[in-house]
């Protein structure tokens, strides 16, 4: 007996074909077809949505932070009158320099009034209310000027004076008639003269580098306000950043990644570095405070103590960096060294080293620009609320006096009632993310140009 | 003689040592290299590290511990002295800016050394003056009598420093310059140097970590004596004031802390969870090779710019939409600090966090479970959906939670964005605040540091870092044993 059926057989009924053909989709597959689409479509849409987020935030920043880079200038003839600033007429400048900005006052104002009567404009305003127009810092800029040159006294200078924060805002766009009916700092009868000035040609808009090189100014005028001393706070801070991440971090993995037993210390110090750097920021910052300020008593506020902070924080990126870049090398390079009778030490530091150095100085870069950008410890170790008015005097002055930084800069004019630091403080973020931005460019040419793969 | 001296002399002595140890290892070889046991520099190296390791490290301990035996060597002088009420710290104060005063005299010869010892202490303060050092108070007698001895006590110290130090130093040198033998293994001493080093930074991790921990405990003990630990964990309202009588309850601030989360996660979680997917799974390699970069340009951006943005764009925008008077005239939004804002600024940043730790997880699916379930008929959505994200779901829970960690800790967008009030509200059109703003507004003032309203600060940042502690080993667990299941 076999299964083979006999020949003869009634013939096995088959089922009739249940759907039909296969080049033609049923409902089922539409529907499964369109849940594929549908699918997809939510991937494309989270990404666009994503993407869209990115171009929003970087509208928001170049449109709000580009005008802080120009700004508006009035060009005025003064007299420098003699009498005023040097009674004697023997131009010592031991006496010259005994005039206050008080006394050079009555002088813009005699040149704003003789302004208004040589472009013939109709105007109620009294002649001191016309110094509204210009800068609170006018004159003082007048007086550097004098005081640079005294020869000056006795003609009369068409100099450039910085114009007040609402007419560089009327002239940006950003203040309005309409909003000048509630500032008291600024009347429509102000900006009558300013239109016809700037046909005129004598209110112009310049770059302005006084906003990338300048120091911060005061809460009356932010006109005058520049990032440049937060900038030099912040080269400093990352110095110290770098002098110590740098060595500490690559001694660390190395021992991690070719020295260290598998023991429980290993593990811990492991655990302990991966841990770290999940740490929120603002930790770090109590950190600092609580032993580099409170416990030893360093000066507060001084770029040294930001730099301590933030190489804490930036030791476990550049370490967990370091050691995939020591990873990277293969074993065969150390053997060799090995083979011809190198120890263990001479083999790390003569060849897996330098083979390693570009991934390492790419993770140091990256480490760097991530605690550029870093605020939060800031705030704790009192880097805000300082104004970072004067340059530091020298390189130890540098590292010690009290300053401020990038990012702690912007909080702090973010902070500030008067809008116009607005402006200033996404013209800061500009300046910020140039330096992130050549930064990561430094580190992807460095990947490009070094990298090897074995 | 400053430190700065004495450490440059240390250096020079190990200089020397350098030399001569070389010279005395190639002279007792006869100038035939491959009789001597490692490399001529080796024996060098080895004198140098004896003279400058135990110096220099002997000089930083005794800057450290001079100026605390001083100062409890100084105290019984003011101890008689010093009142009920009397602060140490600040007396020690005063006592070490005359001490320094009168050294800064003696030094530009303003004083004679004997003048500065015999000036009596009416007279100190005109003298201490005219040298531009400002005292606080008139000079008692005490103060003048300690002020003396701590100046002939850091005389002798400073002396006994520089004596003792550069003696190490020559005794290093010595002991290494006499042990530069031929068969001397100076190579491995030299390296055992080195690993000593290198062991000491990678303790440095543990020691941030001990360093934080301590830090944190001492100041949070410190405020729970003075303020009870029951009211600071359950108490609804926060109402901080530094004249007293303040309360300080938590519960307010993490219920801002959570809400402000999770509408972060609810926004970040779906579009980054969303965007991998079509990432790894759909997208063409050049799209990917162009939007993945693009994606993670928001992870680079600091998070103060995501709070300038949430202050000046996001919140005013929202404000249009549903404040008083908005084009949605809904009227829910009082003023542009809110948690909606920092919520939604906070869940753009965490975008690419949650998307390239999913993108990362669900390449580490293997191509055959994939492979299985295409063969079977399922359409991609449905392999994604019924095989790759199972598959990948604890990896994709352990990216959750770290990206609810990094929103727990987060720091500028909620100072710039949330608002500074205090409630517990179920609107999240209200400002609300978190704990991470709360550090930094009870740390950033003039407070003094010993007082409950700032010691607060500790605790608050206590409970912040175990609680991301806590996020943090829960998701790295779950990650780590994800990976290993397809290894």
């Amino acid at each position: 007996m076999t299964d083979i059926p006999q020949p003869g057989a009634t013939p096995v009924e088959r089922p009739a074909p249940k759907g039909d053909s296969l080049l033609v989709t049923d409902a089922r597959t539409k529907r499964r077809n369109r849940a594929e689409r549908r699918f997809k479509a939510y991937g494309i849409a989270a990404l666009g949505v994503g993407m869209a987020f990115l171009v929003a935030l970087l509208w928001a920043i170049l449109s709000n932070g580009l005008t802080a880079f120009t700004q508006s200038y009035v060009q005025l003839d003064v007299p420098l009158l003699e009498e005023k600033l040097d009674k004697d007429g023997d131009r010592d400048p031991a006496k010259i320099a005994k005039v206050s900005t008080f006394g050079y006052a009555p002088l813009i104002e005699a040149g704003l009034v003789d302004l208004v009567e040589k472009t013939r404009v109709e105007t109620e305003l009294a002649p001191k209310a016309l110094t509204k127009i210009l800068s609170s810092s006018a004159a003082a800029q007048l007086r550097d000027r004098v005081l640079a040159n005294p020869d000056l006294i006795g003609q009369t200078v068409s100099v450039e004076l910085l114009a007040s924060s609402r007419v560089d805002g009327y002239l940006k766009g950003r203040v309005s008639r309409a909003s000048l009916a509630r500032d008291k700092n600024l009347d429509a009868e102000h900006l009558d003269l300013i239109d016809a000035w700037r046909d005129a040609g004598l209110v112009e808009k310049r770059f302005n580098w006084d906003f990338i090189t300048g120091a911060d100014a005061s809460d009356s005028r932010p006109e005058q306000a520049g990032i440049g001393v937060a900038m030099l706070g912040s080269l400093f801070m990352m110095l110290v950043v770098l002098i110590l991440s740098l060595p500490i971090g690559v001694a660390a993995s190395i021992y991690l990644e070719e020295f260290a037993p598998q023991n429980r210390l290993t593990d811990m110090i492991e655990v302990n570095i991966s841990n770290l750097a999940a740490v929120p920021s603002i930790v770090f910052g109590i950190l600092g405070l609580a032993v580099f300020i409170q416990f030893m008593h360093l000066p507060q506020s001084a770029p040294l103590v930001g730099g301590l902070v933030l190489t804490l924080m930036t030791l476990p990126t550049i370490i967990i960096s370091t050691r995939a870049a020591l990873k990277a090398v293969p074993p065969s390079i150390r053997n060799a060294a090995l083979g011809v009778g190198a120890s263990k030490m001479q083999a790390v530091t003569h060849h897996v080293l330098p083979l390693a150095m570009p991934g390492i100085l790419t993770g140091t870069i990256l480490g760097l620009a991530q605690a550029l950008g870093e605020t939060a410890p800031l705030l704790l170790i009192g880097m805000v609320g300082y104004i970072a008015t004067n340059y530091p005097d020298g390189v130890a002055e540098g590292f010690l006096a009290p300053n401020s930084a990038m990012p702690a800069q912007i909080y702090e004019w973010a902070k500030r009632a008067d809008p116009a630091f607005y402006e200033r403080a996404w013209g800061g973020i500009i300046v910020l993310l140039v330096f992130l931005l050549a930064m990561n460019l430094i580190a992807v040419l460095l990947r490009r140009r070094f990298e090897r793969r074995w | 003689m400053t430190p700065s001296w004495i450490a440059l002399i240390v250096l020079a002595i190990a200089a020397a040592g350098f030399v001569l140890a070389r010279a005395r290892a190639q002279a007792a070889a006869r100038r035939e290299a491959r009789r001597l046991h490692s490399l001529p520099n080796y024996y060098g190296w080895t004198a140098a590290i004896y003279a400058a390791g135990p110096a220099l490290l002997l000089l930083a301990i005794w800057l450290v511990a001079q100026p605390i035996a001083t100062r409890s060597l100084t105290w019984p002088v003011l101890a008689a002295e010093a009142g009920e009420n009397a602060v140490p710290s600040l007396m020690m104060a005063d006592v070490q800016r005359l001490a320094s005063g009168l050294d800064a005299a003696v030094a530009t010869g303003r004083l004679s050394a004997d003048e500065a010892r015999a000036l009596p202490p009416e007279e100190l303060r005109a003298a201490m003056a005219a040298q531009g050092v400002a005292l606080g108070s008139e000079v008692t007698p005490a103060t003048r009598d300690a002020a003396l001895r701590w100046r002939r006590l850091s005389g002798t110290g400073d002396l006994m420093r520089g004596i003792v130090v550069i003696g190490l130093a020559l005794a290093g040198a010595a002991w290494g310059v006499s042990r530069a033998r031929p068969d001397f293994r100076a190579r491995n001493a030299v390296e055992q140097a080195m690993r000593g080093v290198l062991v000491s930074a990678a303790l440095l991790a543990i020691l941030t970590t001990v360093g934080i921990v301590l830090a944190l405990i001492f100041n949070t003990i410190e405020f729970f004596r003075l303020y009870p630990a029951a009211e600071f964990f359950f108490g609804t309202t926060w109402s901080p004031s530094f004249g007293g009588g303040s309360e300080l309850g938590i519960l307010p601030l993490l219920w801002g802390t959570l809400y402000i989360s999770i509408i972060a996660l609810l926004v970040a979680v779906p579009i980054g969870l969303f965007a991998a997917i079509y990432l790894a799974e759909y997208a063409h390699r050049n799209v990917r090779s162009w939007a993945k970069p693009m994606l993670e340009m928001l992870a680079g951006i600091p998070t103060i710019v995501y709070g300038l943005f949430a202050l000046l764009t996001v919140g005013p925008l929202l404000v249009e939409a549903f404040g008083r008077g908005g084009y949605l005239g809904l009227g829910w939004m009082q003023g542009g600090t809110a948690v909606m804002t920092a919520g939604l600024v906070m869940g753009i940043m965490l975008i690419p966090f949650v998307s390239s730790l999913s993108d990362d997880i669900i390449n580490a699916v293997p191509q055959s479970l994939r492979d299985g379930s295409l063969g079977l008929g399922a359409t991609r959505s449905e392999t994604i959906r019924q095989v790759v994200l199972p598959a990948a779901l604890p990896g994709i829970v352990g990216a959750v939670l770290l990206a609810a960690s990094r929103a727990i800790g987060e720091t500028m967008i909620v100072v710039l964005g949330a608002g500074a009030a205090a409630r517990l509200s179920m609107n999240p059109f209200d400002a609300m605040t978190t704990v991470t703003a709360k550090i930094v507004s009870q740390l950033t003032g003039d407070a003094d540091f010993s007082s409950p309203e700032a010691l607060v600060a500790f605790a608050l940042g206590m409970t912040l870092f175990v609680i991301t502690l806590a996020l943090n080993v829960v998701a790295l667990w779950i990650v780590r044993r994800y990976r290993e299941q397809y290894e």
